[in-house]
C-alpha cells in the first residue's frame, strides 16, 4: 500500500457515462428547455408592450438591432432548433419500434441547429 | 511488463481511494488485479465475484468511472498511463470497499411487478408459444438479463430520482408484459405507470451503452411507455 | 413523473412540433424585413388565424414548460410533493397569463 494519491475523494468516481454523446444530448435538451422556459416570459412581455401603444413595442424592437442582442437571438434560435430536433428524436424513440443511429441523429440535430443559427446571424448582420 | 498504480475504494461511503502497486500481466483482467491485492497486500479488501467467466455478473464494479464486469475487462484496455481506478457500483449503498448492497435493486424488481404470475397449473397442458410472434420476439430480445446492476449503476435517473425503478426492473417487466402466459399485466402496468415508473426515464441510453449482455432497456422502457399510454387513454389503467 | 403528466408532456410536445416549424419560418421572415412593430402588427392585428395559432401555441408551451420544470426540480433540487405541484402550477399559469396577454395585445389592439 502506497498511501493516498493527492486529495482524497469524498465519494467514488462514478461519472464516466457522462462523457457519452447520448447523455450529453439529453443534458443539452434539458438545459435548452430550461433556457427557453426562462426566456418565454420575457418574450411575452415584449409583445405586451403594444398595450402601451405601438411606439413602445417599436422602441424595444429598435433596441434589438444592437449586435449583442442579435448574438443572443442567434443563441435562442440555436437552442430552439436543438430542443425541437432532440425532442422529435425522443418522440420517435418512444413511439416507433426501436431504430439504430441515435448518435448520428444527435450529430445531425447539432449540425442543423448550428447551421440555422448561423444563417440567422448572417442575415441579421 | 511493469506495474499498475491501482486506486481502490476502501471503506464505506465516507471512505477514500487507496493506491496499490500491482504487477501488470498479459491477459490480465481487472478482477485479477483486485484478487492480487486481496491475496498479496491486504486481506481485508472486500469484493465480490463468482464465476469469473462473464456469466454471473457478481463482479460488477466501477472501473475508471464506468460500471463494468471486472472479469471481462482486460487491464490492457482500461489502464491509462499506468493508472487504474476501481470502486463499488454507483447508486447503491456501499457495504465495504468494492461490495455494495444490492437489496434496493432487488426490491425495485419486486416493486415493478417484474415477477411471472402463471395462470395454469402443472395439471394443465403446456401452453404452446411460437417463438416467432412479435410479442415473443420482444420478450426474447430483453430476456437475457442476469440482474448484475450495471445498468442501474450507469443510470443518472436512478441517481436523481429515488423512486425510479431503474432499467433492469423495467426491462424485466417488459419481458413479462410480452409473455402471453402471464396473468398479472393490469397490476404490472399500473406499477410501471406510477411515479418512479417507466415515464421517469429520459432515454439517456446509459443503460444500453453499458449493458454487458448488449441488452437495450431504453427500448424496453419505450415499449412500456407505449403500453401504459394506450391503457391510460382507454381508461384501462388501474 | 407519472403516466398522466407524461401524456400531457408528450402530447404538448407533438402538438408544438409543427407549430414551431411555422414559428421558425415566421422568425426568419420577420428578421429578413427587420423587426418592426408596424410590420408585425400588420400581420397579427385582427387575424383569426394568428390569434388562434399563437393562443394554441401558448397553451401547449405553458403545459410543456411547467411539467418540464417540475421534472427538473424533482431531480435536481430537494423539492418534493406539494412544492413541486405548486411550482408547476405557478410556472404554467404565469406563462399562460403572460402568453394570452401577449397574443391579445398583438391581435386585439
Amino acid at each position: 500500500m502506497n498511501g493516498n494519491r493527492g486529495k482524497p475523494r469524498r465519494a467514488p468516481n462514478t461519472g464516466g457515462h457522462r462523457r457519452d454523446p447520448l447523455w450529453l444530448a439529453a443534458l443539452l435538451h434539458r438545459l435548452s428547455g430550461l433556457a427557453l422556459a426562462a426566456f418565454l416570459p420575457l418574450h411575452f412581455l415584449v409583445f405586451a408592450l403594444v398595450l402601451n401603444g405601438e411606439a413602445a413595442l417599436d422602441g424595444f424592437l429598435r433596441w434589438t438591432a444592437n449586435p449583442a442582442v442579435k448574438v443572443a437571438e442567434t443563441g435562442l434560435v440555436f437552442l430552439l432548433t436543438l430542443h425541437l430536433l432532440g425532442g422529435i428524436r425522443i418522440l420517435l424513440l418512444e413511439n416507433l419500434p426501436w431504430f439504430a443511429g441515435h448518435k448520428q441523429l444527435v450529430a445531425g440535430a447539432l449540425l442543423t441547429a448550428c447551421m440555422l443559427a448561423l444563417v440567422f446571424l448572417v442575415r441579421a448582420a | 511488463m511493469g506495474e499498475i498504480a491501482v486506486s481502490l475504494w476502501r471503506g464505506k461511503a465516507d471512505g477514500s481511494y487507496q493506491v496499490y502497486r500491482v504487477p501488470q500481466r498479459d491477459n490480465q483482467t481487472v478482477l485479477d488485479v483486485v484478487t492480487w491485492v486481496q491475496r498479496n497486500v491486504d486481506p481485508t479488501l472486500a469484493y465480490r465475484f463468482a464465476c469469473r467467466v462473464g456469466m454471473c455478473g457478481s463482479c460488477a464494479m466501477t472501473v475508471n468511472g464506468r460500471p463494468r464486469w471486472t472479469c471481462r475487462t482486460h487491464t490492457a484496455k482500461v489502464v491509462k498511463n499506468g493508472n487504474l481506478e476501481i470502486g463499488p457500483l454507483a447508486n447503491l449503498p456501499i457495504i465495504k470497499d468494492l461490495a455494495c448492497d444490492l437489496r434496493p435493486f432487488f426490491e425495485k424488481w419486486q416493486k415493478a411487478r417484474a415477477v411471472f404470475s402463471p395462470g395454469l397449473t402443472r395439471k394443465d397442458a403446456i401452453e404452446r408459444i411460437m417463438p416467432t410472434t412479435a410479442a415473443r420476439l420482444a420478450a426474447d430480445a430483453a430476456i437475457e438479463c442476469i440482474n448484475c446492476a450495471v445498468c442501474y449503476a450507469a443510470c443518472d435517473t436512478v441517481r436523481w430520482n429515488a423512486d425510479y425503478l431503474g432499467p433492469a426492473a423495467l426491462n424485466r417487466a417488459w419481458t413479462l408484459v410480452n409473455d402471453v402466459r402471464d396473468t398479472a399485466n393490469p397490476q404490472r402496468l399500473a406499477a410501471v405507470a406510477a411515479a418512479g415508473g417507466c415515464h421517469a426515464c429520459h432515454s439517456h441510453q446509459s443503460c444500453q451503452q453499458h449493458c454487458p449482455n448488449a441488452l437495450n432497456p431504453t427500448a424496453s422502457i419505450a415499449g412500456l411507455k407505449r403500453h401504459t399510454m394506450q391503457a391510460y387513454l382507454k381508461g384501462e389503467l388501474e | 413523473m407519472n403516466v398522466r403528466l407524461y401524456v400531457l408532456q408528450r402530447a404538448s410536445a407533438a402538438f408544438m412540433a409543427p407549430l414551431l416549424l411555422i414559428h421558425l419560418g415566421v422568425i426568419f421572415y420577420a428578421s429578413s424585413r427587420g423587426f418592426s412593430a408596424a410590420d408585425i402588427l400588420a400581420r397579427t392585428r385582427g387575424s383569426l388565424f394568428w390569434g388562434g395559432f399563437y393562443a394554441a401555441f401558448v397553451a401547449a408551451a405553458a403545459t410543456h414548460a411547467a411539467i418540464g420544470v417540475r421534472v427538473i426540480a424533482s431531480e435536481w433540487t430537494r423539492w418534493r410533493g406539494r412544492s413541486l405541484g405548486a411550482l408547476m402550477w405557478a410556472c404554467g399559469l404565469l406563462l399562460a397569463a403572460l402568453g394570452v396577454t401577449a397574443v391579445a395585445a398583438v391581435v386585439l389592439t
